[in-house]
């Protein structure tokens, strides 16, 4: 399972400026189960958009987001409202929001950050990976983790070795910051590849912080209640 | 005179780099950077390049300093951490190593460690950051400095013959907003190409140097057409060189001295430099191991 917490709600509205209409991905997989994505969670959330002045065209619960086919067939029956949105707000794991992002051509974004892997994890899609690092950045970079699609994780573009597209680490794989370039373009989006905020990766977030033990997605894992890990911690 | 001076005192600058020896006997590269006293106005040393284990770039810079040269010190984002690399940069500072080039580096799978594990905690626009931050007195995590190496001076790298370029376009952007005071580039064998290049960035004001890397062979050159990112030898200097090597083994049969190889590589590089002169502000050798020829081509260049 990967667990994940919700991104605070300006971190959100932050990422969905300029688009007043959102069609929202909810899973019904590991981040329900951390209650994130659950549908009352879901429900708060998009009442927390609509509040913020956001037209919410559609909800779409999937069973397991990352499992894309499912997804791509689930999202092919919200068709129009998916189409009447300016981009889609994902809740779930980093693995969902980019099966999400190969599945429609719109901007999308994550209302998580992936934390770690619990006891078991969802299917992964083979060529989107999510490497759990606390501080989701698919918003800036397409829908695309350049944390695990660049064989250097880095997080200001492509460095000078890829070669037709691919990696010099590997020909047969193709450089994840062209694939995030292309993507970008596709959107209309390529610009803001030249201001790109610096991210410097803070390698806390994949450690459990003191105050995450005491959340429920972490006694979660403690087979406990929350109260119960509360009074223990 | 500094690099940093001499960039602002003089239209045309040239930089050349030297390579640490995989090894503790100094005296090549020493002597390759002596041949360069008084023709350049910096010498780059290159870090752990193409990610192969070796004398470091600061021990060089540091003894090039001693002899009263003007080190350009390289520095990847493969082996260090920000707190080795931030540290090394106060290190090269109080060593008198002002010119710092930032660069990401190749990969860990590419060199002689392939087992290692690569780092990248930073990268080189990050890199660009964390140095600019200590020019103005706080490490990166905001921490203040109690005295603060103030004549940094941060260059970059970028690709002018990257297709597609608009990627190297927007990371040359981020790296000159992050810090970089000099541009040094790939090398260049398409004058053509670079001049498209630099048309697409009249706002850049950034010193930028084009790269210059000595064609060895036809086969350097095909090799590097076929392995190199964003460099491509032209079919006509892949021509001539191929040429030259045919003189150099009828000169060899016929027991005749040859070097027509050595010349046509100095002829084609000492051209280029001419070439690129009205479209930028200097030019950066890469000899690959030709150092002892650079003066040859500086001296053909007119230089």
């Amino acid at each position: 399972m990967i667990a994940s917490e919700r991104k605070p709600l300006d971190e959100i509205l932050g990422q969905l400026e300029g688009e007043a209409n959102v069609f929202v991905v909810a899973c019904d997989g590991c981040s329900a189960g951390c209650q994130v994505s659950d549908p009352d969670h879901t429900e708060q959330m998009v009442k927390e958009l609509e509040e913020a002045g956001k037209t919410v065209t559609g909800v779409a619960r999937v069973e397991m987001v990352c499992n894309s086919g499912l997804t791509a067939l689930m999202l092919a029956r919200h068709l129009s409202s998916v189409n009447q949105a300016d981009g889609l707000l994902v809740m779930s794991c980093g693995v969902g929001v980019q099966s999400v992002a190969a599945a429609v051509e719109k901007p999308v974004h994550p209302a998580t950050n992936s934390i770690h892997l619990g006891g078991f994890q969802g299917l992964w899609r083979s060529e989107a990976r999510c490497a759990q690092c606390g501080d989701c950045l698919l918003d800036y970079t397409g829908g695309i983790c350049p944390y695990t699609a660049c064989s250097k994780g880095l997080t200001h573009g492509s460095c000078g070795g890829p070669m037709d597209g691919k990696c010099e680490v590997d020909p047969s794989i193709p450089c994840g910051w062209e694939r995030i370039y292309q993507r970008l373009a596709a959107l209309g989006k390529a610009d803001r590849l030249q201001e790109m905020p610096l991210r410097l990766r803070d390698f806390r977030n994949m450690l459990p912080m003191k105050e995450r033990r005491r959340t429920s997605l972490w006694a979660l894992e403690l087979f406990e209640e929350p109260e119960a890990a509360e009074e223990a911690g | 005179m500094t690099f940093k001076e001499t960039l602002a005192n003089q239209d045309w600058v040239v930089t050349c780099e030297v390579a640490p020896p995989k090894g503790v006997d100094m005296k090549h590269v020493l002597e390759e950077a002596e041949l360069l006293r008084g023709k350049v106005a910096g010498i780059n040393v290159t870090d752990l390049q193409a990610a192969a284990m070796r004398v470091s770039s600061l021990a060089t810079c540091s003894l090039l300093k001693q002899k009263g040269l003007e080190p350009i010190m390289q520095m990847v984002c493969r082996d260090r951490n920000r707190l080795a690399l931030q540290s090394e940069l106060l290190s090269a500072y109080v060593l008198g190593i002002r010119n710092v080039l930032c660069l990401t580096g190749d990969h860990t799978t590419l060199g002689d460690h392939p087992d290692a594990k690569p780092v990248f905690d930073l990268d080189s626009v990050s890199l660009l950051r964390a140095g600019q931050g200590l020019i103005e007195g706080k490490d990166l995590a905001g921490n203040e400095l109690e005295s603060v190496p103030t004549d940094l001076f941060l260059g970059a790298i970028v690709t002018p013959c990257a297709d597609p370029i608009e990627p190297q376009i927007y990371k040359l952007h981020q790296k000159i907003e992050a810090g970089a005071k000099f541009i040094q580039t790939q090398a260049v064998y398409d004058v053509g190409a670079f001049e498209q290049f630099m048309k697409r960035i009249p706002e850049v004001k950034t010193p930028i140097l084009a790269g210059i890397v000595l064609l060895k062979s036809a086969g350097m050159a095909r090799y590097m057409n076929a392995n190199v990112a964003g460099v491509t030898v032209p079919d006509d200097l892949i021509k001539e060189m191929a040429e030259a090597g045919e003189k150099d083994k009828q000169a060899k049969a016929e027991g005749k001295k040859g070097g027509h190889k050595v010349n046509t590589s100095i002829e084609i590089a000492a051209r280029l430099i001419r070439d690129l002169k009205p479209l930028c502000r200097g030019v950066h050798i890469m000899p690959l191991g030709w150092g002892h020829h650079v003066p040859a081509v500086l001296e053909a260049a007119g230089l």
